[in-house]
């Protein structure tokens, strides 16, 4: 097999607080091919965002730090990496976009000088050509009249608007990778839509592979091809997009895709929509045991005391459970 | 893909601890904001120092019994001995007697400076919180004109235009106190105005607040019981920083001679009357100075150390 | 602006009109003083008139600047302001300057790296600073510089005997400490403001943004971070102009910087009533126009409030 464009290898990004330790990410492995979309999925609080940050190592050190793993692109680690290194790397090779559209953009510079901005530093182009390059790409995401709007400011626009620029923004020097930190999450239902449709045409046009971030199955479902599945800080399902919802072996996955309402059950049939009850346990001195243990439905003596490592039971196929 | 509704699992909440036991017992807000406090060292080493700076203008007469006005003019302008361990002034008068003196009236002006404030503050704030509409509109719209206001030439302006006045109606010292101190807390009330006047704005639709008053409680109760215990936190650091702006504002007023009358030793009038001898006497000037720092300093980190403690979320 | 300034006229005019006795009453004592001069200004100010008209016959003579004569200088009041205001404004306005210079790169770095050694320490300094009252510090810079170390001149003179550069220098020697014990103030409370608003800023998403796009860190506070800190800034450094003028109250009675404070203070000691009203009015209409001011670069820095 061809060697992974992104292969994290059991990461552990821990914070300290005063109340100690929050292992927020603590132990995580998935990789990436070039080209593919792969979702990562789960609970808010579980540590998907802190995993997408870790790569491009946009987490806060202290009170964050990288306990232990390695985040290899393209075969070489990122962790021990400085910033004049990571700077070459942020933007030209992985770029990123997030959850919300509103605040992700400086409200006091035009969205053109933004943009501009990454062009002029990556592609070593002059300020003007940047702008030109900005345009450009303000009418590659569908910006109407971008030879005008590239001088309005972040208000102006709105947030299906916005997240189409910031979009703009992180494909401005083609990357190879795409990290998308629920980029819909924040928006109307309808724009969810387009947006993530524009993803998809610029995946198709620029060939980059995405790690789409999201808590919506149904997301997931239309858009990836592979998915990772996270609870509390550490991944407890991989597969192929078929096989985690033809037949999924966790029981947190198995709860997560309950919990997706369906449009063709008639009304008058519907079932109420299952969730799962509880929620994630305090990554502050987690239990010893599997994490879901606490709302399990199959929980089991064994289950609380070790942690299940991630097996493989079919090809490409992983779970960490002990059923 | 239209018709998909993303699948939001319930637990969009911040997730409580649940699994992990809490090292921590549980404790009262005053616990835990006293735990605040005392991680706050300056704040802590400012608490004891301004306790001992009390105790010295309080208890100090009676250590240190020298009257303030005895003069000796053999022993004037002298540096600091055992006789007169802080030196005298221009009239042999005893420093140290004179500085426990005016620290006395000093500290008591910043504290009834700041009640006055505090009492004005809450009664605009909860008044503006309480009617909504015009009457709010009008309050607030004095309280921005207060602020707005060049604090230091009306004080004096104040000073210059009442002070005889009140040394007729209540004598040479107290007509000064009086007048002083209700100047001074009549011009800075407008902060904790603010505070109060919010919190009432964010606590009226609180379910408690609600509830109490679906209970029948009435207006003026729920505004006592509360409303204004959820305001206490960041009016007590208000009122702390006031005591500090009092001060100072007292000092400067007796510095330039509009505030006591430099026969009633304050420290800002001490320093008022050392400034022309800084060149032979500068201890007549550094002790006052120091004192006022010192007193203004200390409780500007014990607001400091009861922000944290009490108001958490604020950071000016 | 003219609402406040109407009201600020209020205020003035209250404090006025609650004043016990006759403002006026002092005159009958100065035998500089013709009785004809105090009838006219009694009548003038039209004393026995109902309180409207008399405000409003004050405020118009105020608007007008026709603010009266100043017994004790021999002069219209008015005059004797405009000889003294550039002085102020300039004292005021380099110690502005100063207070910046020092609180924003201090501010912003301890913001960078907060609960550093370097952010305790500024921060410990600037609790000394503006705990630190103007008139103490004054003596001291005096003791220091000017009796210890003989650097430089205690007194402000106005009319200075040189030419060329020596005029220029000496000015600036005697500007130096009146500048600097009311920048260093201001600049003091200046650096906390600058600090917890880069804090603030510094967390919001748009950072993170920058971060991503791989401009480095240096590019990411003074482009991303350090003009969106300033907005609110701006707002306190507005709230703080009322105090500001304190300050140059009392550094210019210390040094005796012939400005409108020092001017407030003599005619006050003295019993110049009219200096004494129209110098609080204009520090009062100053404090207003500079609230202005602070708007206009508000709007500036912020593109969402001038699209408004």
């Amino acid at each position: 097999m061809a060697e992974p464009l992104l292969d994290i290898r059991d990461l552990k990004t821990w914070f300290k607080t005063d109340d100690g330790m929050v292992r927020a990410v603590d132990g995580v492995s998935l990789h990436i091919d070039r080209g593919e979309t792969l979702g990562v999925v789960g609970e808010s609080g579980c540590g998907k965002t802190v995993t997408a940050r870790s790569v491009l190592k946009l987490i806060d050190m202290p009170p964050g730090r990288f306990e232990a793993g390695q985040i290899l692109w393209q075969g070489r680690d990122l962790i021990p990496l400085d910033e004049t290194e990571m700077n070459k790397i942020r933007a030209r090779e992985i770029a990123i976009i997030f959850q919300e559209p509103m605040t992700s953009l400086n409200p006091v510079y035009t969205v053109g000088d933004q943009i501009a901005e990454v062009i002029e530093l990556h592609q070593k182009l002059s300020r003007k050509q940047a702008m030109v390059g900005a345009a450009d790409m303000l009418k590659l995401v569908n910006i109407p009249n971008p030879q005008r709007r590239v001088h309005d400011y972040p208000h102006q626009f709105s947030g299906g608007m916005r997240q189409r620029v910031m979009i703009a923004m992180a494909l401005s020097c083609q990357p190879k990778l795409l990290i998308a930190d629920e980029p819909t999450t924040a928006l109307d239902v309808t724009i969810q839509a387009q947006i993530l449709e524009l993803m998809q045409e610029m995946k198709e046009r620029f060939g980059m592979a995405i790690m789409l971030i999201t808590h919506a199955m149904g997301v997931v479902a239309e858009t990836t091809q592979r998915v990772v599945v996270m609870y509390a800080g550490k991944v407890v399902e991989e597969a192929s997009v078929e096989a985690l919802f033809g037949d999924p072996r966790h029981p947190y996955t198995q709860g997560l895709i309950r919990s997706i309402p369906r449009v063709d059950r008639s009304a008058g049939r519907q079932a109420r929509l299952e969730s799962i009850p509880g929620s994630v346990p305090s990554l502050l001195d987690p239990p010893p045991g599997c994490r879901f243990a606490s709302r399990c439905r199959y929980v089991m003596p064994a289950c609380t005391q070790a942690i299940p490592p991630l097996k493989e039971v079919a090809p490409g196929h992983k779970v960490a459970c002990i059923l | 893909m239209a018709g998909l509704t993303p699948a939001s699992l319930t637990a969009d909440a911040p997730a409580p601890a649940v699994a992990a036991p809490r090292k921590n017992r549980p404790t009262s807000p005053w616990q835990e904001a006293w735990r605040r406090f005392r991680r706050h060292r300056l704040a802590v080493a400012s608490g004891v120092v301004l306790l001992l700076l009390i105790a010295a203008v309080t208890l100090g007469p009676f250590i240190w019994p020298v009257a303030i006005n005895e003069i000796d003019f053999t022993a004037k302008l002298q540096g600091p001995s055992w006789a007169h361990p802080l030196g005298t002034d221009d009239l042999g008068q005893d420093l140290l007697a004179r500085l426990i003196y005016g620290g006395r009236i000093s500290l008591a002006v910043g504290l009834a400076a700041m009640v006055v404030a505090v009492v004005v503050g809450v009664v605009v704030g909860a008044l503006a919180g309480m009617s909504a509409g015009w009457v709010d509109a009008a309050l607030m719209w004095l309280t921005d004109l207060f602020l707005a206001l060049p604090l230091l030439p009306l004080l004096l302006l104040l000073m210059y235009l009442f002070r005889d006045h009140f040394k007729r109606l209540f004598g040479v010292e107290g007509g000064a106190f009086i007048l002083i101190v209700v100047v001074i807390g009549g011009l800075r009330w407008m902060q904790v105005a603010r505070l109060v006047r919010a919190q009432f704005l964010s606590l009226r639709e609180k379910e408690f607040v609600e509830a109490a008053r679906a209970l029948g409680a009435s207006k003026l109760r729920l505004v006592v019981g509360h409303i204004l215990p959820n305001a206490l936190g960041p009016v007590i650091v208000a009122g702390t920083i006031d005591v500090a702006a009092a001060i100072i504002a007292e000092s400067t007023l007796s510095f330039l001679g509009l505030g006591f009358p430099s026969d009633i030793p304050t420290w800002g009038s001490v320093l008022r009357d050392a400034k022309d001898y800084l060149d032979i006497a500068p201890h007549w000037a550094l002790f006052p100075g120091a004192a006022i720092f010192l007193a203004v300093i200390t409780i500007n980190f014990m607001g400091d150390g009861l922000r944290d403690a009490l108001d958490p979320r604020r950071v000016l | 602006m003219i609402p406040s300034l109407l009201g600020i006229s209020l205020v003035l005019f209250t404090i006025l009109a609650m004043a016990p006795g006759d403002p006026f009453e002092e005159l009958a004592t100065n035998p500089a003083v013709p009785p004809e001069v105090r009838a006219a200004l009694r009548a003038k100010f039209g004393l026995d008139d109902p309180v409207w008209t008399r405000y409003l016959h004050w405020l118009v003579a105020m608007i007008q600047g026709d603010w009266g004569f100043s017994f004790v200088s021999r002069m219209d009041v008015d005059k004797l302001i405009l000889q003294r205001l550039p002085v102020t404004l300039i004292v005021i306005g380099s110690s502005q300057i100063i207070a910046m210079l020092v609180a924003l790169p201090v501010g912003v770095l301890a913001a960078t790296r907060p609960y550093s050694l370097f952010d305790q320490v500024a921060n410990t300094l600037a609790f000394v600073g503006f705990s630190l009252p103007t008139f103490f510090t004054g003596l001291l810079f005096i003791l220091v510089f000017s009796i210890q170390l003989d650097w430089l001149p205690f007194v402000y003179r106005a009319n200075i005997d040189a030419t060329g550069w020596q005029f220029y220098w000496e000015h600036i020697k005697q500007s130096i400490m009146p500048v600097m014990v009311l920048g260093l103030f201001q600049g003091a409370s200046l650096v906390r403001f600058v600090r917890s608003s880069v804090l603030d800023v510094i967390k919001l998403d748009y950072v993170t943004t920058a971060r991503s796009k791989g401009i480095g860190e240096r590019k990411v506070i003074t482009k991303h971070v350090v003009r969106n800190a300033l907005i609110p800034v701006v707002t306190l450094v507005a709230l703080q102009l009322p105090i500001v003028f304190g300050g140059a109250i009392v550094t210019e009675q210390i040094f005796r910087v012939p400005g409108i404070g020092s001017l407030l203070i003599s005619s006050m000691l003295s019993n110049d009533t009219p200096v004494v009203m129209a110098v609080t009015f204009v520090i009062a209409c100053l404090v207003v126009f500079f609230n202005l001011l602070a708007d206009i670069i508000y709007g500036w820095l912020d593109p969402r409030i001038s699209y408004r």
